[in-house]
C-alpha cells in the first residue's frame, strides 16, 4: 500500500508526527489505523524486549542503562513505559522518565509513557501499535516496560519477542516462583539490586525454576544478576536478550506460537468491532434503558435480559 | 467519571488531558510539584512527572515525545527569568507553540507580568489553591490549538 502523508512523516523521522500518532493510537482513532495499515509491512523485524516486574524493582533504572548500552553500540532505541491509571479518577502519574539520563537532542532515542487507561485488552493493542510505529520510525530495538504484580500481568507476552522479568532479593520464597503468571513467561530473569544480601539465593531459586521449565524454542530461561547503582550486569543482560533473539530466529520461531499470537490480535480487534456494534445497535436504543429499568424493578433477571438483548441483536443483523 | 475532552464510549476512547510537570534548574524543592502532580492525577489527568534538575532542552524534548497538552514548570530558585523564556523559545523553534505553559513557585509580580507577556499562560504563587490549578489546566487544555 502506498504511504500517505502521515506515514511518510513517520518514515522520514518526524518526531512530532510520531508522538501525535501514538496519541491517536491510544484513542483508537480510525485515522491511526489507516497509517498502521500502511506501515505494517515495515514492521515485525526489530527485537521487542518486554521488561516486567513488580513496583520498585528497578525496571526504569535498568532501561536507562540499557538505553546507554544500546546507544554506545549504535542502536536506535524506542521505549514504551506503561504505568497504571487510577480506577477512581482515570488519571495517572507516569514517572518512569525520572530515571532516564540522556541527551535530549539524541534522535536515536524515543521515550513514551503510556497510562493503562483501565481498558481490559485495549492496552495490549495500543502498546502493540505504538511498538509498530516506533519500529517503522526506524528504531532498531523497542523496550516495553510494564508493571507486573508477578502473578497476573502477562499482557506483554504477545507483544515482546524477548520477555525479561525483573525481581530483587527477598521478594518472597521459592513458592512465589511456582505461582502461575509472570514467572512462566520469562525468557530472561533479572535479579536486580544484586549488591543487596540474598541476591544469590534469589538467583538460585530462579535458576532451579528455569531448568525445570519446559523449554520454548529450545530455550532455557537465563538468570542474570544486575546492579544499576554499581552499573553491573547490563552487558550480560543484553547478551542474554541477544542470545534469546537468535535462538528464536534459528529455531524459525515456533510458527504455531506465532500463529496463536496473530490470531489473538485479530480476535481482539474483532471483539472491539463487536463491542462497537453492540453500542450502536443496542446500547444507544431506548429499549436498552427500559430493559435495565425492568431489571432494577426485578421484573426480569439478568440472564433473561441478556438473552433478550442477544435475540434483538441477531434480529437486527 | 474519567476526566476528558468529551464523552467516553467504547470505540471512541477519550484522551485524558496530558500534563508534563518538571522542575527546571537546580533547586531541589519538589514538594510543590509533587502535590500538583497528584492533584492533577486525582482530577483525571495523565501527569508525566519529569522530576528534578531538568534543562529546558530535556523538558521540551519530553513534552514533544509525550505529546502533552500542557507543561507545568515549578521553580523556586529565582532562575525563572532565564529558564522559562528558554522553554518558550525552544517550543517556538520546534513549532510546538500549541503546547500551553504554566509556572509555579516563587515568582515576583513584575517577573510574572514579563513571563506572561512572553507566553506563559498562568503563574501560581504560594497559596494558589489546587482547585484553581486544576481548573486552569482544564481551560488551557481546551484551548490547545486543533491538531494539524
Amino acid at each position: 500500500m502506498a504511504a500517505g502523508p502521515v506515514a511518510q512523516r513517520i518514515l522520514q523521522g518526524d518526531r512530532r508526527a510520531l508522538a501525535r500518532l501514538i496519541s491517536d493510537v491510544e484513542e483508537g482513532r480510525e485515522e491511526a489505523r489507516e497509517v498502521l495499515r500502511e506501515l505494517y509491512p515495515r514492521t515485525g523485524k526489530a527485537p521487542v524486549v518486554g521488561i516486567s516486574g513488580p513496583l520498585g524493582v528497578g525496571k526504569s533504572s535498568l532501561i536507562n542503562q540499557l538505553i546507554q548500552q544500546l546507544r554506545t553500540a549504535g542502536k536506535k532505541v524506542g521505549v514504551i513505559a506503561v504505568d497504571p491509571s487510577s480506577p477512581f479518577s482515570g488519571g495517572a502519574v507516569l514517572g518512569d522518565r525520572i530515571r532516564i539520563e540522556r541527551d535530549p537532542d539524541d534522535p536515536g532515542v524515543f521515550f513514551r509513557s503510556m497510562a493503562s487507561r483501565g481498558h481490559a485488552g485495549g492496552l495490549s493493542q495500543s502498546t502493540r501499535d505504538a511498538v509498530r510505529l516506533l519500529e517503522a520510525f526506524g528504531m532498531d530495538v523497542v523496550l516495553v516496560e510494564t508493571v507486573g504484580s508477578g502473578q497476573v500481568d502477562v499482557e506483554i507476552h504477545d507483544i515482546a519477542t524477548t520477555r525479561v522479568v525483573v525481581v530483587v532479593p527477598h521478594l518472597g520464597d521459592e513458592v512465589q516462583t511456582l505461582k502461575a503468571g509472570l514467572f512462566e513467561i520469562a525468557d530472561v530473569f533479572v535479579v536486580n539490586k544484586c549488591e543487596l544480601p540474598g541476591a544469590d539465593l534469589a538467583a538460585r531459586d530462579l535458576k532451579e525454576l528455569a531448568t525445570l521449565a519446559v523449554p520454548r524454542d529450545g530455550w532455557v530461561p537465563r538468570v542474570v544478576l544486575t546492579s544499576t547503582v554499581e552499573r553491573k550486569g547490563i552487558g550480560e543482560l543484553w547478551s542474554a536478550v541477544r542470545e534469546h533473539e537468535s535462538a528464536v530466529h534459528e529455531g524459525g520461531g515456533s510458527s504455531e506460537v506465532l500463529r496463536e499470537r496473530a490470531e489473538r490480535e485479530v480476535r481482539g480487534l474483532l471483539q472491539e468491532k463487536v463491542e462497537q456494534l453492540l453500542q450502536e445497535e443496542l446500547l444507544e436504543d431506548p429499549a436498552w434503558a427500559r430493559l435495565l429499568d425492568r431489571l432494577m424493578d426485578k421484573e426480569v433477571d439478568p440472564y433473561t435480559a441478556a438473552d433478550r438483548a442477544f435475540q434483538e441483536l441477531k434480529r437486527r443483523l | 467519571m474519567p476526566e476528558g475532552k468529551g464523552r467516553k464510549s467504547p470505540g471512541a476512547k477519550v484522551r485524558p488531558i496530558r500534563v508534563l510537570i518538571a522542575k527546571p534548574g537546580l533547586d531541589g524543592h519538589d514538594r510543590g510539584a509533587k502535590v500538583v502532580a497528584r492533584a492533577l492525577r486525582d482530577a483525571g489527568m495523565e501527569v508525566i512527572y519529569a522530576g528534578l534538575r531538568q534543562t529546558p532542552e530535556d523538558i521540551v524534548a519530553a513534552a514533544m515525545e509525550e505529546d502533552v497538552d500542557i507543561i507545568g514548570l515549578s521553580i523556586l530558585s529565582g532562575a525563572h527569568n532565564v529558564l522559562v523564556p528558554r522553554v518558550l523559545e525552544l517550543l517556538k523553534e520546534r513549532r510546538a507553540i500549541d503546547v500551553q505553559v504554566f509556572a509555579g513557585g516563587i515568582i515576583p509580580d513584575e517577573d510574572a507580568a514579563r513571563l506572561r507577556k512572553l507566553g506563559v499562560k498562568a503563574i501560581f504563587g504560594p497559596g494558589a489553591s489546587l482547585e484553581t490549578i486544576i481548573q486552569t489546566a482544564r481551560d488551557l487544555a481546551a484551548k490547545r490549538v486543533a491538531r494539524v
